[in-house]
């Protein structure tokens, strides 16, 4: 049976989502250990053992939280070579992703990121990853040894297996890791509302509003339907809103219950981030653009006044955030 | 201070993407740009080279075609390029391109690399990470701020919840995001000056890189399939008139989220 290592995180104490999603997805491809790099990793066993991993790699030095990147990279490479898995399997998480390509860069390990699944292949395994805005499926045999695969976020819907124990093996820093940049602080930044990729709805603005102070517009909609705020890669390059609120290839999957994308036409670029939500509405002032190719129901007309609109009607309906 | 940015010319992201029969990006006879992304990094390795009185060199590797990706950086203000053209590189990985990559970063001596967090294109955003793990340094990635004084880099780096303060000494590697400046545009003087400003062209034997490890041969991974995936449908098209807010009130009720 093949052997699958699995890289799971923490998000505010938790087990990260696309950590289940990743053990969820191991399960079917093997034996499932997990490797958790985090002071407060012991937490997080329990429920490691409930999403299917057997064996619980637990590292637990504060210089995990405290460096970003090396020392990681030190104890996750000699796990590798100690266990030689057949698979390594990571959510695909800012800190993740550095990670992966620094093991791959140190042990000579194949890399796969933007993967959406992964299936056996001959005596290893493939990956399937989306390409031109997720318009084409790619399948891609990885070779060589304890190829590194790193799983976008909502590509595997997480389930837990059942009640079993994970048994937790400490894991020790090795003593030549250099320590890497250094983390001074933590901002949380005060978060109204769910988070982006959990959310059940998420309200997106792009180009369409024409200027950074309309964005509002959207943040007081997504209040409205207690949903997220998201935004296309132009207005979060013209500096309107965060890069941490970006839908799309260069950014975050969505998959909410309903997306809203409020003047945004719809490139390729937003799409592949977006189009697996359950339903889609679209506002967009050129009823050529590309988004309502994927809009359940879409109106065609000037967002800067449909959305207000929108918000009028909803609040005499008595709808209140 | 002598700062590397990485440059990357690629098909135009707003014109639809087409593979050849070998399953890669087809690049030739169609409309190539600088990648939108790394304005943002030569933006930022020119305020960091004008703030330390030092110079921007431009990196990229890929065809000769590459070269137009160098001179956008160098008419925007980097004092000269680098780039890594080579037949046999055909076909590489990520990381095989980090190799490459690494040993031009080497050559020009600079202390500080600067790219953008991921390619336009390719998008896995595991490049800059990797060069850094070859060469030994940190690596400050998704940078939404960038403060260089003396030998120390800080960042803002950006968390899923919010930003962490990032620091480590040179050299370095950075990663910027989009929206982290307002990247300038070349002048006309600046044009007229990229043209004469001196660009090195190197092959896998200058770098002394074994060709085995780079191009098709040193790929660990290759496509076996590629497949439309079916399209949603489209559904209700409406015009903004005066009912419109009505209608998208009835179909957020329908789906019982108000």
């Amino acid at each position: 049976m093949a052997r699958v290592l699995v890289y799971c995180e923490l998000l505010q104490g938790e087990p990260a989502p696309v950590s289940l999603e990743a053990l969820t997805l191991a399960r079917e491809l093997g034996e499932v250990s997990a490797v958790v790099l985090d002071p407060e990793g012991e937490r997080a066993a329990p429920a490691l053992g409930r999403y299917g991993a057997g064996t619980v790699h637990l590292g637990a030095d504060a210089a995990y939280r405290d460096y970003l990147g090396q020392p990681a990279a030190a104890a996750l490479g000699a796990l590798v070579q100690e266990l030689d898995p057949d698979l390594v399997l990571l959510g695909a998480t800012y800190d993740a992703r550095d990670l992966a390509a620094r093991v791959s860069a140190r042990l000579q390990l194949t890399l796969l990121a933007n993967a959406t699944g992964v299936v056996p292949s001959g005596p290893g395994f493939a990956a399937s990853s989306t390409i031109f805005g997720a318009t084409q499926a790619v399948l891609t045999e990885l070779r060589g040894r304890s190829p590194l695969v790193l799983l976008r976020p909502k590509s595997v819907s997480a389930s837990p297996a059942g009640e079993v124990e994970a048994r937790v093996l400490p894991l020790s820093l090795p003593p030549d890791a250099p320590r890497g940049p250094r983390r001074l602080e933590s901002v949380v930044a005060a978060a109204a509302g769910p988070q982006l990729e959990e959310a059940k709805v998420v309200v997106s603005g792009g180009r369409g509003l024409q200027e950074a102070s309309n964005f509002e517009l959207v943040e007081r909609l997504a209040r409205l339907l207690h949903g997220a705020v998201g935004a296309s890669r132009a207005v979060v390059d013209a500096g309107w809103t965060p890069y941490a609120r970006q839908v799309g290839q260069t950014g975050k999957t969505v998959k909410p219950d309903l997306y809203i994308a409020c003047g945004i036409s719809g490139a390729m670029q937003h799409t592949v981030g977006m189009k697996g939500a359950k339903h889609i509405v679209a506002i967009n002032r050129d009823p050529d653009a590309p988004i309502f190719k994927l809009a359940d129901l879409g109106v065609v007309g000037d967002a800067l006044k449909v959305v207000p609109e929108l918000i009028a009607e909803l609040e005499r309906r008595g709808v209140s955030a | 201070m002598k700062v590397a940015v990485l440059v990357k010319q690629i098909p135009d992201p707003s014109g639809a993407g087409r593979l050849d029969g070998s399953h890669r990006l087809v690049r030739e006879g169609v409309e190539v740009v600088l990648d939108p992304g790394d304005a943002y990094g030569v933006e930022a390795a020119l305020r960091v080279a004008e703030a330390s009185s030092g110079e921007v060199v431009a990196i990229s590797m890929g065809p000769e075609r590459a070269l137009e990706a160098i001179r956008k950086a160098l008419s925007m203000g980097a004092g000269s390029g680098l780039l890594v053209t080579d037949p046999r590189l055909l076909g590489s990985d990520a990381l095989a391109t980090a190799r490459v990559l690494a040993r031009a970063v080497e050559r020009s001596g600079a202390e500080l690399l600067i790219g953008c967090t991921e390619s336009t294109d390719g998008y896995t955003g595991t490049v800059p990470a990797a060069i850094a793990e070859l060469l030994g340094w940190p690596a400050l990635t998704f940078a939404k701020q960038l403060e260089v004084e003396g030998g120390r880099v800080r960042i803002q780096r950006q968390t899923a919840s919010g930003h962490d303060l990032v620091e480590a000494e040179a050299p370095a590697v950075v990663t910027v995001t989009g929206g982290i400046n307002e990247p300038r545009y070349p002048t006309l003087k600046g044009i007229m000056a990229a043209r004469s400003k001196p660009v090195e062209q190197l092959g896998l034997d200058d770098l002394g890189i074994d060709p085995a490890s780079v191009g098709e041969a040193g790929a660990g991974q290759l496509v076996s399939s590629v497949e439309p995936v079916p399209e949603r449908s489209s559904g209700e098209l409406i015009e903004a008139d005066g009912a419109a807010a009505r209608r998208l009130a009835d179909y957020l009720a329908e789906l019982k989220l108000v």
